[in-house]
Parts: C-alpha cells; sequence; structure tokens
C-alpha cells in the first residue's frame, strides 16, 4: 500500500500539536499540477520488466498484471520513465488541461 | 516478468508525495533506500533538500519514523536514536541518515567522524548533489573541480571551483570502518544491494551515493538517471567497497566514455576550455592509477 490523499483538516489552535511532531505519511496536496508532459504507457508494448518503477523518484509507478501504471495525482512528468523504457513503451504527451 | 531487485525490496512507497524537483536524484536514493529498509527504519535529515521537500506541515511524505536534525547533527541524532529504541527494549528497527554532501563532507564530518569512532549501530547515506543545492547552489567541499556554483562562479580568469572534490569514502573507511561504499542512482540496483548489505552488518555503514541534481547542475529533468550512469562510465566517479579493511572495486568500465561529453552536457561545466578538460582527465587516471594499486577487483 502506498500513502493515500487525505482530506485536509482545517485546524484550530487548539488542536495544532503542541510539539512538532505529526502523523508520518501524512498527505493534503498532489503534485499533478507540476506537470507540463505526462508519461502514458502502451500496454500493448510494456513487458512488465519494473525497470520505470525502480527508477521513478516519486515513486508513482507500479506494475499491476504485468503492466506499468502510473498514479498520475502525483507524477510530475521528469520524463525518468519514458528514457528508461528500452522498449519504447512510455510516451511523453503534452498535458491537456 | 521477473525483475530480482524489485523483488528483493519493499513493494511499499516510503517517500511519498514529496515536494522535490521533478527529476531529483536525491529522492530516488532516499526512495530506494527505505523500500530495503521497511517500515521499521528510523530516518535522520539534516538541514538540506530532502527534509526541505519531505516536510512540509501538514504534508509529511515519509511514511515511516523520520526526523529532521541540526544541519551538523544527522550523525549525532542517529545515534542517539539507536541508543534510545535499544533502551527502550525496541530490536527490529534500523536507524538510517539521508544526509547532502555539503551536511556530511563539510558540516557534519565532526559528527559523522565520532559516530564512526564509537561504531555506533547506524546506516549513514550522504546522497551527493555536488553543492549546497536547497539554499541555491553554493559550493561544498565535494564541488568537483571547475563546476560552476553561486559561490565559484566562472569568469575570464577563474574558471569555476578551483578545488578537487574531498574523497569522502577514502576519508570514512579511514576510521577502519566497517562497511563503506560508493553508488550512483544510476546504478540502483548496485545502490540497493549495498544498502541491504549495510543493514546486515552491525556498527557503523557509510553508504555515499551521487544522486545528479537536475536543477543545480544544469540538465534536463529526464537527464538525471543518464548522467548517473555516465559520470561512472567515464571513470570520474566509481563504484566500491570498503570492508574488513580492503577496498574493493565492484565494476570497472572496459572503456572509459568520454570526460569531455560528460562535462559538457551540463550547464555547470559549459564554461570549461580544453586545458581545463585535461586536468579533470589527467586526474581521474591518476584516480585510476591509484584504484588499479591499491583495489582489489
Ligand atoms: C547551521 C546551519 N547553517 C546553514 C543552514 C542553511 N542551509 C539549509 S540547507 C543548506 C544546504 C544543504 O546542502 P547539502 O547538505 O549539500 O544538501 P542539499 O540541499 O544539496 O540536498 C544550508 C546551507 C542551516 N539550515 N543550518
Ligand atoms: S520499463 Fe517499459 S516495459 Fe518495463 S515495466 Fe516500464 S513501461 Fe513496461
Ligand atoms: S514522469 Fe517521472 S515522476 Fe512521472 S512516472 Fe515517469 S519517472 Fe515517475
Ligand atoms: S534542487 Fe536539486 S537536490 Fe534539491 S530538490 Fe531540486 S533537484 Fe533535488
Ligand atoms: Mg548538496
Amino acid at each position: 500500500m502506498r500513502p493515500y490523499i487525505r482530506e485536509k483538516k482545517s485546524f484550530t489552535f487548539d488542536e495544532v500539536p503542541e510539539n512538532t511532531s505529526f502523523e508520518a505519511g501524512y498527505l493534503t496536496t498532489v503534485n499533478s499540477g507540476w506537470r507540463s508532459i505526462r508519461p502514458v504507457v502502451n500496454t500493448q508494448k510494456c513487458v512488465g520488466c519494473e525497470q520505470c518503477y525502480l527508477y521513478c523518484p516519486d515513486g508513482v509507478i507500479s506494475v499491476k498484471d504485468g503492466k506499468a501504471a502510473i498514479d498520475y495525482d502525483f507524477c510530475k512528468g521528469c520524463g525518468i520513465c519514458a528514457k528508461i523504457c528500452r522498449i519504447g513503451a512510455i510516451e511523453m504527451e503534452a498535458e491537456r488541461k | 516478468m521477473a525483475n530480482k531487485t524489485a523483488e528483493s525490496i519493499s513493494r511499499e512507497e516510503f517517500f511519498y508525495g514529496h515536494k522535490a524537483c521533478a527529476g531529483c536524484g536525491g529522492s530516488l536514493a532516499v526512495r530506494a533506500a527505505l523500500k530495503v529498509l521497511g517500515p521499521n527504519a528510523v530516518s535522520v535529515l539534516p538541514a538540506g533538500c530532502m527534509s526541505a521537500v519531505g516536510f512540509n506541515f501538514p504534508q509529511l511524505c515519509f511514511s515511516n519514523n523520520s526526523i529532521i536534525s541540526t544541519f551538523a547533527g544527522t550523525a549525532s541524532m542517529l545515534t542517539g536514536v539507536e541508543a534510545g529504541l535499544r533502551a527502550r527494549g525496541i530490536k527490529e528497527f534500523t536507524a538510517v541518515g539521508f544526509a547532502g554532501d555539503g551536511g556530511t563532507a563539510d558540516i557534519g564530518i565532526q559528527a559523522l567522524s565520532g559516530a564512526i569512532d564509537r561504531n555506533d549501530n547506524i546506516i549513514y547515506i550522504c546522497y551527493d548533489n555536488e553543492a549546497y543545492m536547497n539554499t541555491g547552489i553554493q559550493k561544498s567541499g565535494l564541488t568537483p573541480f571547475g563546476a560552476k556554483t553561486t559561490t565559484t562562479p566562472a569568469g575570464s580568469n577563474i574558471h569555476g571551483n578551483i578545488r578537487p572534490k574531498k574523497n569522502m569514502f577514502e576519508i570514512a573507511a579511514a576510521h577502519d570502518i566497517p562497511y563503506a561504499a560508493t553508488a550512483s542512482v544510476g546504478y540502483i540496483s548496485d545502490f540497493i544491494q549495498k544498502v541491504q548489505k549495510a543493514s546486515q552488518i552491525q556498527g557503523t555503514k557509510y553508504i555515499h551515493v551521487i544522486a545528479p541534481c537536475p536543477t543545480g547542475w544544469g540538465v534536463a529533468p529526464d537527464e538525471t538517471v543518464d548522467i548517473a550512469k555516465e559520470v561512472v562510465d567515464c571513470g570520474l566517479w566509481y563504484l566500491a567497497e570498503y570492508e574488513n579493511g580492503e577496498f574493493r572495486l565492484n565494476h570497472k568500465p572496459k572503456e572509459f566514455t568520454s570526460v569531455e561529453a560528460y562535462l559538457k552536457k551540463q550547464g555547470r561545466f559549459k564554461h570549461l576550455t580544453d586545458d581545463d578538460i585535461r586536468i579533470i582527465t589527467a586526474s581521474r587516471d591518476k584516480k585510476w592509477e591509484y584504484i588499479g594499486k591499491n583495489f582489489a577487483l
């Protein structure tokens, strides 16, 4: 399982933690807005070798049923996966708003 | 298609949703190491990019226990974390530090040296992006010769940094540490195996991983992994280990790729002259002569 996005808590003063510690893996904002290009997996070509999964700096690729799948909420569109994939199963496409 | 490296690490992600620049090599190093060490890793991060991008309250991108240390105190905080958990009777944990090159080779070097001297049971990982990146690219002791930073600008007289890169790997080894290694995010399986090995060894472990910063190096975000491979392939970095008092080279390029090609791809080296490149190539050759004499293969 990977961390997931939660409802943003609206803090009142007495809810703010007294010390500086807080719940681990607590995500409130996505990174998808950072992208100008997005990786698209061609599932016909993908052989599930998991190289892209190993090298993604954001850890947003998982291989499901032998095919790479991308969590677009957190992918930043860096393009590393497309370069890593030796058989060209990932292409970077312009982000459409 | 089974991938041996992928099968050997956790499927979970422990560094997720972080705010590092697209294509950040440091974040790949932290992510990969935590997938080796698992949910019981307790990580310590000093001031630097990885703490800045990981802890943005209330967005907390580490899903294992993690804490920010003082800039100089990564290793001393690791000592405390390890001693504290041990005192409470907790056995299943790994105290791991992720510090930048500045945080390691300059400001944190005495704390690291002290921890190695006490042989505290910790893993210290230096993710080396070759400058103080989080404050806007200043030279550190691990910035290589010729690199342009905001504190080593390139002009007509002085062409960027005039000092060579400190040899942190051999400095750690010189303490007679139980385990030290060099790695690169461009050779991720090698790095993962080294973190696995370190996690099985008692005492202090030091891993120095080259982690390109597209922002500070002046390369495109999708170049990170390729450039991290190329620095090894052209011989300006090497993959090695120190164990039981001996150095071992893990990977010997049959033939080096071009140093010039490696340098000229990056904005920080664009200004270098042919003479500068000759100096860099000569220092590479001298280093490899030393490796040939002193490292087992
Ligand atoms: C004692 C102290 N001095 C200076 C700083 C400012 N500072 C914060 S991050 C940073 C740069 C860290 O560089 P490095 O360790 O190489 O990590 P990187 O940011 O490159 O990942 C500096 C100088 C600080 N936080 N504390
Ligand atoms: S690297 Fe290419 S083939 Fe391998 S899993 Fe990723 S997309 Fe599929
Ligand atoms: S573009 Fe970058 S962040 Fe997105 S899936 Fe590929 S490697 Fe990961
Ligand atoms: S400045 Fe460099 S090291 Fe820092 S987050 Fe961006 S890419 Fe990573
Ligand atoms: Mg740095």
